[in-house]
């Protein structure tokens, strides 16, 4: 019999459902297999006894002869950043430690309601911050990727770099992920799988722990682009205790897909080309000369695939990036003070504290560096004096760069650009960099702060043989166009690449 | 208007007054939860995972509490911003679980209105309009209990995240009676809309006073903030203590620094809380968790529809009426008692005798009794029954006072009481020609000194009528048949 966890999410639903295998036998290997990488450390929690319970109803379901639910018998695993009923929910921050959710967010309701069953709680960057999951209370997340002859632990992407590590190396066949700017796609692109942020207000952000309230989406990241279509069909839809979620109905993803992109106009934006000149930032020229051979292909497979090629302008691109991280941590000041050692998670009272003290020492203790960077540059960028110059332009520039995305649909259907500006980097070459680290968003941020679908598929490899991604970014709610157009390249680019097990 | 001044030594101040009003929204959950409101409820007992600020908790505006905001708008004539937005005021205190208050900063809900005010209860024709620059609504925090435990303080959340109307007055005001004039009227407008009950005692409405004073003509001078007073007697001697320290401060060589304040209603002083220079920089922005509240017309049509009458238009139609200018004011001061008296009026009571019934018989009758119209013993249409048989000359006043006596006590119909009791009043002329020659003959002494020009007697013989008549004789009838028998 095959490795049950070679397959995706599309192939154990159907052989669940056709009864080649059975459910339980599906949730049995992933476990196994969760159990043996505790060296990748992409899972904070193991929760087997849910995906048994999950499977178990399936088979039930199955021998009962009742209609199997669309996630019948499909074992994932779940971000930290979810908050689930009875299972220790911590965004991989020391503050929370030990807090136990009594509710079960939105998303991850919708996927047990779907069927799925939950292997465990997947570590991440702390609160979601992070790009390359180094900012995890709990150690970082190491990529089951290597370069060639070297045992470098390079890094799974971030924040989603649990999933992304996990989904890779066969852990689960999908995961769930935030994208507030990039978090999704940058992991999917490091580690050669998919994922997909919709449009913001697709996924109910009820239940998720906040990082920058107006950007956070959740999505899936899974194995390929089907995969991605089934699970974001189970997690989307109105929830009315979120009020920026989209009161419109979900609509068919898996069953509207297609390759056939004849009629689709494809737009290449011109600013996305950075010579890593001109904004007087370090980029890494050798990465960029790379994706852009990539790049350069997506295009040919998009043009092979019946699309039009088009360029288009996104003139305000380069201030993408600066107004991004002034309206992240600024919304993260806030959302983040919530945690003051008051009713939950970690206090720490020294002796004598006043409430002042307590506050200080608490988070002091409980948030990690890059925490307290984007707490105080929000607390900053907010404060009297500084209000107008920071956070007012940037809001300004937000608006001219969703006005920048309005204009191109005017000649385009999607946009195909890289991911990351690089594949991924070994662990700890650039978290002494903050801005270096930033960076890795600068092809993701645009469309987070436009509130646009946006994927990452695999695109090929680099010359050391690391996966590349490649980005499509669609209209408002376009998510089948975005979907299609991943799928198109998936079908051409022949991503077969699979880091060999050595954890 | 106002000649409230404060005498100086250096000659006289004015007063400038702004209040800013906190009043609870009469809702049943909270302002973006499902949580209920209802006071006294044991700690913590309505708190929902919104209000203790659990992790990815989010907010979803309540639209009752909006309707009632917008109702109140309406109700001052105050412009409704169709567009407006919630915005994080951030600050860190153990009352507050989500390190922000949801409140209104940038683009409140209700725009510029008006309170038009009488200043002089005896006077309600001369008014004063105050003007209202701002209504938002906004979250409540919780309230920290320090008298629980000999070290610790504990928190109850049950307030945390209750709507809260922030009502902001121009500074029109100038004197305490202005401010109390304007605080009962803001408050009964709030009872007659129903957006807040204004219980003061409660905490419903409280208010911050604003308090600046300068030479008469002269610049605005600085002001000072008394915080979080509850009662409309302690806003007026908020205002009272803090005008004169300051007029005090100033004459000594001293200057006013913006500060908050407190008063404290037992010595009934005020103290300095916090200088303007350590005062929190809340770092305002749009709440990102909820988009900009934007009305649509049929749900202020709807708001608009269901305003009941308000107070100034209920007194001048009352005044339309022929009642008098103060009994209209009375009526219409509290909303139970014009609703009380709406209902009496509607039973068929002619609305003069309804009035004063109802000023002096009634109020008078519930004061004694230390009840109020709501829990009053007398229904509006009993009191109806018994100005009708004032009206058709079945009862006399006296015979009425007696009869409202025993409606008070057993709550019994009018008519039942006269008819149980015969407390009927007779014009039956026989029988009262027959007492009339009685009295008459055993007051000989009486009727010659009346017939010699002490006309004064009359009153003698009338007493003696209707004392033979166990007071149940028409007065004008006795009245009438003594002059003839007498002359």
């Amino acid at each position: 019999m095959t490795d049950l966890t070679e397959l995706g999410v599309a192939a154990i639903r159907d052989g669940v459902r056709s009864g080649a295998f059975s459910a339980v036998e599906v949730a049995d290997a992933f476990v196994v297999k969760v159990a043996k990488a505790k060296h990748l450390n992409a899972f904070l929690v193991e929760t087997p006894d849910h995906a048994l319970a999950a499977a178990r109803a399936a088979d039930a379901a199955r021998a009962g002869g009742q209609t199997l639910k669309p996630l019948a018998g499909v074992p994932i695993g779940m971000k930290d950043l979810f908050c689930t009923k009875g299972v220790a929910t911590t965004a991989a921050s020391h503050i929370l430690e030990g807090f136990v959710p009594t509710y079960e967010s939105t998303i991850s309701q919708k996927l047990w309601d779907a069927g799925a069953g939950m292997l465990g709680k997947l570590n991440m960057d702390q609160f979601a911050m992070g790009s390359s999951n180094e900012t995890s209370a709990f150690g970082n997340v190491i990529s089951p990727w290597r370069r060639p002859g070297s045992d470098a632990p390079l890094a799974p992407g971030g924040s989603s770099g649990g999933s992304s590590s996990a989904v890779a190396a066969g852990l689960c066949p999908g995961a769930t992920g935030t994208d507030t700017g990039g978090s999704i796609r940058q992991p999917a692109a490091f580690t050669g799988i998919s994922g997909i942020k919709p449009t913001y207000g697709r996924c109910s952000r009820w239940g998720t722990i906040a990082f920058a309230s107006s950007l956070d989406q959740a999505g899936p990241m899974a194995r390929d682009v089907r995969d991605c279509a089934i699970l974001l069909e189970a997690m989307a839809g109105f929830d009315a205790k979120d009020a920026t979620s989209l009161q419109l109905d979900v609509p068919r993803w898996e069953q509207g897909l297609s390759g056939d992109l004849r009629g689709v106009r494809v737009g290449i934006p011109r600013e996305y080309r950075f010579e890593g000149s001109g904004d007087g930032l370090n980029y890494d020229l050798e990465g960029l000369a790379s994706i852009g051979a990539t790049w350069k292909a997506g295009i040919d497979w998009l043009r092979d695939a019946g699309a039009e090629i088009v360029e288009v302008s996104l003139p305000h691109t380069k201030y993408a990036l600066p107004a991004y991280y002034i309206i992240a941590p600024a919304e993260a000041s806030s959302n983040l003070a919530r945690y003051d050692g008051v009713r939950y998670g970690l206090r720490d009272l020294p002796e004598g504290a006043g409430l002042q003290d307590m506050y200080a020492a608490t988070r002091a203790a409980g948030f990690g560096p890059e925490v307290k960077r984007r707490i105080m540059i929000g607390t900053y960028v907010l404060s009297a004096g500084f209000y107008d110059a920071y956070y007012t332009q940037a809001q300004k520039v937000r608006t001219l760069i969703a006005r920048d995305f309005e204009r191109a649909w005017e000649t385009c259907d999607v946009l195909l650009t890289p991911t990351a500006p690089s594949a991924a980097f070994a662990l700890g070459e650039k978290s002494a960099d903050p801005i270096a680290m930033y960076l890795n968003d600068v092809f993701t941020v645009p469309s987070s702060l436009a509130g646009l679908p946006a994927m990452s598929v695999p695109g090929g490899l680099d010359k050391q043989g690391l996966p590349l991604g490649l980005q499509i970014i669609g209209k408002p709610l376009d998510e089948q166009g975005v979907l299609n157009a991943g799928l198109a390249i998936e079908q051409r680019a022949g991503f077969v690449a699979r880091p060999q097990a050595w954890w | 208007m106002s000649d409230y001044r404060i005498q100086g030594a250096t000659g006289e101040w004015e007063v400038v007054i702004g209040l800013e009003v906190h009043a609870q929204v009469t809702s049943n959950a909270k302002l973006f939860s499902g949580a209920a409101t209802a006071f006294g409820a044991e700690p913590n007992t309505q708190v929902s995972l919104v209000d203790a600020a659990m992790p990815g908790m989010l907010p979803v505006p309540n639209m009752e509490c909006i309707r009632q905001a917008v109702r109140t708008g309406m109700a001052i004539d105050a412009t409704i911003n169709r567009w407006s937005r919630f915005d994080r005021k951030n600050y860190f205190y153990a009352d507050l679980p989500q390190g922000y208050q949801i409140s209104q900063l940038y683009h409140p809900l209700v725009g510029e209105g008006a309170i038009e005010i009488s200043p002089d209860d005896r006077n309600p024709d001369a008014t004063k309009t105050i003007g209202v620059e701002r209504i938002h609504v906004e979250q409540d925090a919780g309230k920290l209990m320090h008298d629980q435990h000999p070290t610790r303080s504990y928190v109850d959340l049950n307030r945390s995240g209750v709507a809260l109307m922030e009502i902001v007055s121009r500074p029109d005001m100038r004197s305490p009676a202005e401010a109390g004039a304007y605080l009962r009227k803001l408050r009964a407008i709030l009872r007659y809309v129903g957006s807040c009950d204004g219980n003061m005692e409660e905490g419903s409405m409280r208010a911050d006073v604003n308090v600046s004073v300068r030479k008469v003509g002269d610049e605005l001078g600085t002001r000072t903030e008394t915080k979080n007073v509850n009662s409309v007697r302690f806003v007026m001697a908020a205002i009272e203590y803090e005008a004169k320290r300051q007029v005090e401060v100033i004459e000594d060589g001293g200057r006013i620094v913006q500060e908050t304040r407190l008063f404290n209603v037992e010595s009934g002083t005020t103290r300095s809380m916090r200088s303007k220079e350590d005062a929190h920089d809340y770092r305002y922005f749009p709440d990102p968790d909820l988009l900009p509240l934007e009305l649509e017309e049929a749900f202020l049509a709807d708001c608009r529809a269901s305003l009941p009458e308000l107070p100034d238009a209920k007194r001048k139609r009352y005044e339309g009426l022929g009642i008098s200018a103060y009994q209209a004011d009375v009526l219409t001061a509290e909303v139970e008692a014009a609703r009380w008296f709406d209902a009496l009026l509607e039973a068929g009571a002619k609305p003069v005798a309804a009035a004063n019934w109802t000023t002096s018989e009634l109020f008078g009758a519930l004061n004694r009794t230390g009840r109020d119209i709501a829990t009053s013993p007398v229904s509006p249409s009993q009191a109806a029954e018994l100005l009708a048989l004032v009206a058709d000359g079945t009862l006399s006043g006296s015979l009425a006072k007696q009869v409202f006596e025993v409606m008070l006590e057993t709550g019994d119909a009018p008519a039942r009481i006269v008819e149980d009791r015969g407390l009927k009043q007779t014009s039956d002329t026989g029988a009262i020609l027959a007492v009339i020659a009685e009295v008459i003959a055993r007051s000989p002494n009486q009727l010659a000194q009346y017939r010699g020009g002490k006309e004064t007697l009359f009153g003698y013989f009338v007493g003696q009528t209707m004392k033979a008549m166990g007071g149940k004789a028409n007065p004008a009838v006795v009245n009438e048949l003594l002059k003839k028998a007498l002359a």
